[in-house]
């Protein structure tokens, strides 16, 4: 089978010009290929690069060297090179990307941040608040919610929120970085679930997952990060 | 927002673009192509030459060299500086828009808030006082303005009311292409809010191209595709926005992200 992810010879190190030009090197020639229907989950002491190398794949950091093809449109795409166009159209489409963090706008009620996605990709208004609301409700989001900005949400809310958006549109691809962090018992078994109807699909997934229990439910493989620190 | 990823020619290439005035150089040999749907912002400090940039993009000023061409909409891309003074005139008051900073600069204060939208669609052609007047009201409606005002000076305007006119004014000709100059800044920060807000949300649904000029990253982040960060005239950064602004690569870029006072 044709991988969905191939990462070849990358390395990545920060440089940082406002502390007088220090070079942080985080890791350097690594390589990992991710299949169609794998859940590999990325490990490693803190600071190794675990989310580091998740947003690479994402384009969202710019690696000091090395090639990220992701498969879009059935070939091979080098995101690392790709011009921006090309990267938004990959990421709209085939990339999905989970933060830790959501990034909430004023004004934007929760229900259509999540089914912003799916609206990118042409899904029709009613159809995408639908499966929006669909994915909140199972995230356990109070009804009453939907229609407020999360900017006043708790933090697990907010992080519902975040991963009721990177899965209401099924990517090819999904790259998620603790995704379970923040949420209680009941939620991680959600999400557990979310990611085994992804894998199911077809999906190629890329994870840290911190929580035991979780990584032991859906975790194909583990990549440890060490062999390649910079440090 | 929507990118127009199908698209196969961009709207507005730049090239080589040079502005001096007297010692200083303004913008020193500024490339880069905007595509149909796409929002570039223009960040850095005040005289790092992004208005300069804007100006001479926006053939409101002449760049002393380097070409701007600009894909018209039945003659393909035409060079601006080539172009008759008619016809320069004639994409500036319909294809293009321009959101001023001040935006006193974009209207006319003397006249009604509706006679400021219905002007840009009399030099369309339009004679039809009362079809001007329903596209008027439906636009105050969609920049969020009270329609009951439509009669009401200018003066009489909140500056963010103000601000919200002036959009309706450059947009009711169904512009391919806007140009914006800190069009949030001078307005009291829940103001912005809402502003920006609208903004998106018309530059999405309306397919529109934007230049964006800020020195507010906040802005950039929430309007802009793209970033070039601009310093002593040159472009010295550029990428997808969430690229420059969570992995800088340049001294200055990593500076001004880092002067950032989070809230």
């Amino acid at each position: 089978m044709n991988p969905a992810i191939e990462v070849r010879n990358l390395s990545k190190e920060f440089t940082l010009h406002t502390q007088g030009g220090t070079v942080l090197p985080v890791f350097r020639n690594l390589d990992l290929t991710v299949s169609p229907g794998e859940c590999v989950v990325l490990g490693g002491p803190s600071g190794v690069g675990k989310s580091t190398l998740i947003r690479c794949m994402y384009a969202n950091y710019r690696p000091t060297g090395g090639t990220i093809a992701v498969r879009h449109d059935g070939r091979p795409a080098d995101i690392v090179s790709a011009p921006p166009r090309q990267v938004i159209d990959v990421r709209r489409r085939t990339l999905g990307y989970v933060s830790q963090f959501l990034r909430t706008i004023p004004r934007v009620p929760a229900l259509d941040i999540v089914a912003e996605p799916l609206r990118a990709v042409g899904v029709e208004a009613a159809e995408a608040r639908a499966r929006a609301a669909e994915l909140l409700r199972r995230l356990r989001i109070p009804e009453r919610l939907f229609g407020l900005p999360p900017a006043t949400f708790s933090g697990g809310e907010q992080q519902r929120v975040n991963i009721a958006r990177g899965f209401a549109h099924p990517y090819p691809i999904l790259l998620l970085d603790e995704p379970t962090a923040s949420l209680d018992a009941a939620n991680r078994e959600t999400v557990v679930g979310l990611v085994r109807e992804a894998l199911d699909r077809g999906a190629a997934i890329v994870a840290i997952l911190h929580d035991q229990d979780a990584r032991d439910a859906v975790a194909t493989r583990l990549f440890d990060l060490s062999p390649y620190s910079a440090m | 927002m929507s990118v127009d990823t199908q698209a196969d020619a961009p709207l507005l290439e730049v090239q080589g673009l040079s502005k001096r005035f007297g010692a200083i150089q303004a913008c020193r040999n500024i490339s880069f192509d905007l595509w149909p749907g796409e929002v570039i912002g223009i960040v850095g400090e005040s005289g790092s030459g992004k208005t300069t940039l804007l100006n001479c993009i926006s053939a409101r000023l002449a760049p002393d060299s380097g070409r701007v061409l600009y894909r018209t909409r039945h003659e393909g891309p035409a060079d601006l500086n080539g172009m008759s003074e008619p016809a320069r005139r004639m994409l500036m008051r319909t294809d293009w828009g321009f959101v001023h900073q001040d935006p006193r600069e974009g209207l006319r204060m003397r006249v009604s808030a509706g006679a400021n939208v219905g002007e840009r669609l009399m030099a369309l052609g339009a004679r039809h006082y009362g079809n001007i007047r329903a596209e008027a009201l439906d636009w105050l409606g969609m920049v969020e303005i009270d329609q009951t005002r439509v009669d009401d000076m200018p003066r009489t305007f909140s500056g963010g009311m103000l601000q919200r006119l002036q959009i309706a004014r450059n947009l009711v000709t169904r512009p391919r292409l806007v140009f914006m100059d800190e069009p949030t800044g001078g307005l009291d920060v829940s103001v912005q809010a809402r502003l920006l807000d609208l903004i998106r949300g018309l530059v999405a649904d309306l397919g529109l191209s934007a230049v964006v000029v800020t020195h507010d990253l906040a802005v950039a982040r929430m309007l802009s595709h793209r970033l070039m960060v601009m310093w002593r005239g040159s472009v010295v950064e550029t990428g997808l926005t969430d690229q420059v602004l969570d992995d800088p690569h340049h001294p200055y870029t990593q500076l001004l992200v880092s002067s950032v006072l989070q809230p």
